[in-house]
């Protein structure tokens, strides 16, 4: 470490710098904002599944009093999407809807009242076409095209990556299973619903002030879709009240709130509600998966075949990356010699799915190690004796060309094995106890950016004033993880003050050079090295100054905590602002940028290596301990420790909220939380119905930070925000397992499934293959029935 | 967010205004009805914890609403036995310390509903009159227009649950009626003609639709308890979480033992029908005896056999029905002398 030991702000449990703004109710959310004039607006949302609008005549609606305009998707025709290479979404439907909760219209009114009046009377007709709601239908049914251009069935994407001999492999190997897993869709639930206010102004330009996560990704979208220039819009993200992927995307209230802002020369606000959130979605895809695993006898891997079937919902998201990612990172625990992953994602009439936190990691994690856990079962192996016999080294490459550097997967699954107890306790709990473990790691940020360029991920401004005070420009959104407090906190650290005394100015496209958004757990990372670089380059000003006014050497200059000194003579010393005060006298304006782009070669150069390589991987373990009531089916799990290799905690208090609530996110995915229909209908579309935990559900967490200081991290940070959840689901499945024989090969883990399967003494739930072959359009007809019903007695 | 459709809120100061005034617009409602707009134009509103969610999701939309709260008794007196005004919030019913003492059933009960901030608005008198809840009907207007409506919003329409059932399925779901049959409760009822007093069993009926049997211009204002001296009680509550949650079952039991053995007993059981219903022979397969296994097999078989849960609320219909032994067996086993 060139940084040196001896760090001032960084490692310490400060508060966030801006708690005490969320704390007392001063943080303005998008929907906290107010302005003279304001409109409020609404979408009229799709009824049907899948159908063609014939009808859209919004006559009616408009001459209603208190309205003031309204849009459809024919006034904003341009495709968009958040990956450039697939984009099939328009900002509003054309022509054609995919999903109920699609939006069709907007409507700006001077009310709620009345903009909620409007939408029952703006005349809209369907022809329903039949609509796609299971996988096997997708991938069977030719003749019904969500996408006219999905050239075979209703297939989005079909990946297909071999690494090493996978033959030999599987010859070679002593013990071989094969299993099949499903992991239900479940949704984000951020407690903000998404909320926006766009203001027309009269120069032209467009200001949009949004609970988004990717500022800049959404400039550019709207760029496109408005038609007008980047340099005319302003993009400001407000702070997140909780995202988790779910505002990752460009959405249809962030397109209509600027267009009819542009249109009234007014500020318009769209804030949804609750049930919209769940339309909105872009959530957990549901995958279906085969995992094929060649052991020798100590289990050591010889072969994996993974396949992977995606039901992506009615368009495409992030959908290409999370197909990838469902295939990626399986070989970056565990030592992996012959590698194949074929994936494939499908188009079904559901709202889209694309990132939650773990993004497409999560599902195959949860498959790897339960089956591992059955690995080590067959081979009578202590589970987790066996995982640290076969890691992956530290400063490695996989199988499929993923550049490892540190690598804490070993030391976290021994301090939550030591913590719990584990190995005394793993098959030797009385009935109805378990005990569980599982690994995992993730990117500290995406190697690539989602649209091909050569510029840095991260850019930041510092600049100090004359008074001693910094502020930090940055494009990062804060979204609850803290990464406001993170770029104080670098900052300070790095210029020698204290995270109080740095303004940030973060997420607002006009004032903050860009930084590629608040996903893939990339900010500490990438705008941690950005904003880093950029305060160096004022820190060498404020030494050289500092060091002719004390006259002592240059490499004896130590900033901190608001002085600036000798190192051998701490009394020799300036105070930061006095320093700052000679700096502007002999520089001029104190202002640096600096910025960050991941190394090259940290991963292959084959069709689709772009998809897993960043600068380096986080590692954790959990530890689950369960309770099964045999009688009731409950599933009680009294406590969750998960042990996590975040490179260094740069706020110990920070990383371990973040390891606690991705550990509470993955107990109720795997306890309970399901994003299920019912024909082409949300089943649960509420907090009453879609079951996130209570603070009385949730288990004990213990977080455990693990220090592996990276040598390329922002003084030797990696991620914790989405690393953590990953373990978490399979380490209840195994814990499970322990307590009743019985393995759960899919998600959620539910009383009613436990209750059924103790009664049909079955040793296993889960899928047994693709249910393909089956009349597709036996679902349909189900549907189909009751309206059958209906209608008979309507004639009646 | 969803709004709230607009209503004209009264505020009368007694029953007696109360109930005069429900009659006038009862009356509006019934000669609006003769001339062709049938529809439910007044409700009455206590705590408004489940009214107003359910007419923001339009699942009805009243022009006037009638507010009790300054109207109906909130007291909790002792007599022979306990008098619960309509209006005393759960809150404090569950933390009155002579309900927590000699009428345990209700506290737990009452202590299970919702949420706290929902416990300190809700009545007593609301639980009562609770409508009953499907996962059909319980959704936003959006949402059932999607569907095609259900008969409970649409008598055109067939039960979504079982479309060849003639009536509606939706489930009684307040998690005190069950507790309050068990503890042998009655109602006092007024309308603007005079007041009367019936058994709560008889309050309601097998029909996701009219499940009170009481009329629309009646007002419940009073719980009254029978003197419990020797009883014990308890109430046990299927949910998928720890708080929130509506009861995918609720059984209460209650038993008065002398020397050990049962001399009177009632089961109740909630949330596996339209109607809260008392297990008769549940109660007779454990009186006389001093709650031996077999005996609390044979009730909780009893039970068992009396639930008719449907697939229209979480978790699923197996489960819930297996429960129903369970949940028995545990409620009894724990009124044994210990």
């Amino acid at each position: 470490m060139t940084d040196g030991p001896q760090l001032s702000i960084l490692g310490r449990r400060l508060p966030k710098t801006n708690a005490w703004a969320h704390l007392t109710g001063q943080a303005k959310y998008a929907d906290d904002i107010i302005l003279p004039r304001m409109l409020y607006g609404r979408l009229l949302r799709s009824t049907e599944a899948h159908a063609r609008i014939t009808k859209l005549d919004v006559s009616r609606a408009l001459a209603h009093p208190g309205v003031v305009a309204i849009v459809t998707g024919r006034d904003m025709p341009e495709k968009m999407g958040i990956m450039p290479s697939t984009q099939d979404e328009t900002a509003l439907a054309v022509d054609k809807v995919r999903y109920v909760g699609e939006a069709v219209a907007a409507v700006a009114a001077l009310d709620e009242d009345t903009a909620f009046e409007a939408l029952g009377l703006i005349d809209v007709e369907y022809e329903p076409l039949d609509p796609i709601l299971s996988i096997e239908e997708a991938l069977e049914r030719d003749d019904v095209k969500i996408h006219e251009d999905s050239r075979r069935a209703n297939v989005f994407k079909e990946v297909h990556l071999s690494f090493g001999d996978l033959e030999a492999g599987f010859a070679k190997a002593e013990h071989t299973r094969d299993d099949w897993f499903f992991f239900e869709g479940n949704t984000h639930a951020p407690i903000e619903s998404h909320s926006c206010v766009a203001n027309g102004e009269a120069n032209g330009n467009v200001t949009l002030w949004t609970c988004t996560q990717v500022p800049h990704y959404l400039h550019r979208e709207l760029e496109k879709v408005l038609g007008i220039p980047r340099s005319r819009i302003r993009v400001v993200a407000t702070p997140n009240g909780g995202a988790f992927g779910g505002k990752s995307d460009p959405f249809a209230h962030e397109f209509a709130a600027c267009l009819l802002a542009l249109r009234t020369k007014r500020p318009v606000k769209f804030t949804l509600d609750r049930e919209e959130v769940f339309y909105a979605h872009r959530g957990r895809h549901p995958v279906k998966m085969h995992l094929r695993t060649g052991v020798m006898k100590d289990g050591e891997i010889t072969a994996v075949h993974f396949q992977s079937w995606l039901d992506g919902g009615a368009y495409a998201s992030y959908g290409i990356a999370t197909t990838y990612y469902t295939g990626a990172l399986l070989t970056v625990t565990y030592r992996v010699p012959a590698y194949k992953f074929d994936g494939v994602r499908v188009y079904t009439n559901k709202p889209p799915c694309g990132p939650k936190r773990g993004h497409g990691t999560t599902q195959p994690r949860f498959a790897f190690e339960a089956q591992l856990d059955k690995i080590a079962n067959d081979l009578g192996l202590d589970p987790l004796a066996y995982r640290k016999r076969i890691l992956q080294p530290a400063h490695s490459r996989t199988i499929n060309d993923l550049r490892i550097t540190t690598m804490g997967l070993g030391e976290c699954l021994d301090r939550a094995g030591e913590r719990t107890g584990f190995s005394a306790k793993h098959g030797k709990l009385p009935d109805g106890k378990g005990i569980g473990i599982a690994g995992s790691a993730y990117i500290s940020g995406a190697g690539l950016p989602i649209y091909w360029n050569e510029m840095p991920h991260s850019g930041a401004t510092v600049k100090i004033d004359r008074g001693g005070g910094v502020t930090v420009y940055c494009g990062t959104a804060e979204i609850g993880q803290g990464s406001d407090n993170m770029l104080a906190s670098v900052t300070a650290e790095t210029l020698g003050v204290l995270p109080d005394d740095v303004h940030v100015v973060s997420g607002d496209t006009s004032l903050a050079p860009v930084d590629l958004g608040s996903y893939s757990s990339r900010v500490t990372f990438m705008a941690g090295n950005a904003v880093k670089d950029a305060a160096m380059k004022l820190r060498d000003q404020l030494a050289t100054v500092a060091a002719e006014k004390l006259n002592v050497p240059r490499d004896r200059i130590v900033c901190a905590l608001r002085q600036v000194y000798d190192k051998d003579d701490p009394t020799t010393a300036l105070s930061f602002t006095d320093v700052a005060v000679l700096a502007e006298a002999r520089y001029g304006t104190l202002s640096a940028a600096g910025w960050y782009k991941p190394p090259p070669g940290i991963g292959g150069t084959f069709k689709g290596a772009g998809v897993g390589p960043t600068p380096a991987y986080s590692y954790q373990a959990a530890v689950a301990e369960v309770t099964v009531d045999r009688a009731t089916g409950r599933l009680t799990v009294d406590r969750i420790v998960t042990a996590h290799d975040c490179g260094r905690a740069l706020n110990p208090a920070n990383v371990e909220g973040q390891i606690e609530g991705a550990a509470y996110m993955g107990y109720g995915e795997a306890i309970g939380e399901e994003q299920v229909f019912r024909g082409g209908l949300h089943k649960k579309p509420s907090l009453l119905d879609y079951k996130i935990p209570t603070s009385l559900d949730t288990p004990v967490l213990e977080a455990i930070i693990v220090e592996t200081i990276d040598a390329e991290g922002p003084y030797g940070a990696k991620e914790a925000g989405e690393g953590p959840l990953n373990p978490v689901i399979p380490a209840i499945a195994n814990a499970v397992f322990d307590a009743i024989g019985v393995r759960f090969d899919e998600t959620p883990i539910t009383p009613e499934k436990i209750l059924d399967a103790l009664a049909k003494k079955k040793v296993r739930v889960g899928p047994t293959g693709l249910e393909t072959g089956r009349d597709p359009k036996a679902a349909l007809r189900r549907l189909s029935a009751s309206t059958d019903a209906r209608e008979r007695k309507r004639d009646a | 967010m969803l709004r709230l459709p607009r209503f004209q809120l009264h505020t009368p100061a007694t029953v007696a205004d109360a109930a005069l005034l429900l009659r006038e617009h009862r009356a509006a409602e019934q000669d609006a009805a003769k001339t062709g707009t049938p529809g439910i134009t007044v409700m009455l509103v206590a705590g408004g914890t489940d009214l107003y969610p359910n007419m923001k999701r339009r699942q009805f939309t009243p022009a006037t609403l009638i507010a009790l709260g300054k109207a109906v008794p909130r007291g909790i007196s002792n007599g022979k036995g306990l008098t619960i005004g309509a209006g005393a919030t759960l809150t404090a019913v569950a933390t009155d310390a002579r309900v927590r003492k000699g009428y345990r059933a209700l506290a737990e009960s009452a202590l299970s509903i919702s949420t706290p901030q929902l416990r300190n608005m809700g009545t007593l008198g609301g639980n009562l009159c609770l409508d009953t809840r499907c996962n059909w009907y319980d959704q936003s207007l959006f949402w059932r227009m999607a569907e095609g409506m259900c008969m409970k919003t649409d008598p055109t329409v067939v039960c979504r649950v079982a479309p060849s059932s003639p009536r509606c399925l939706a489930v009684a779901s307040a998690d005190t009626v069950p507790a309050l049959l068990a503890l042998g409760a009655s109602v006092r009822v007024v309308n603007a003609e005079g007041e009367r007093t019936i058994a709560l069993a008889d309050l309601y009926r097998e029909d996701g639709i009219s499940h009170l049997t009481i009329g629309r211009d009646d007002i419940v204002t009073e719980v009254l308890l029978p003197a419990f001296e020797g009883w014990r009680s308890t109430y046990l509550k299927l949910r998928d979480r720890g708080s929130f949650d509506f009861p995918i079952l609720g059984l209460a039991a209650a038993v008065r033992m002398e020397n050990g053995v049962v001399r009177e007993a009632r089961v109740a059981m909630t949330a596996v029908a339209s109607r809260p219903m008392l297990v008769l022979d549940a109660a007779s397969a454990i009186i006389g005896t001093r709650l031996e296994d077999d005996a609390i097999a044979a009730a909780a078989a009893a039970a068992h056999k009396l639930a008719r849960p449907m697939d229209n609320t979480s978790g699923t219909l197996a489960q819930r029905k297996r429960s129903v032994p369970v949940y028995a067996t545990r409620a009894l086993a724990s009124l044994r002398d210990s």
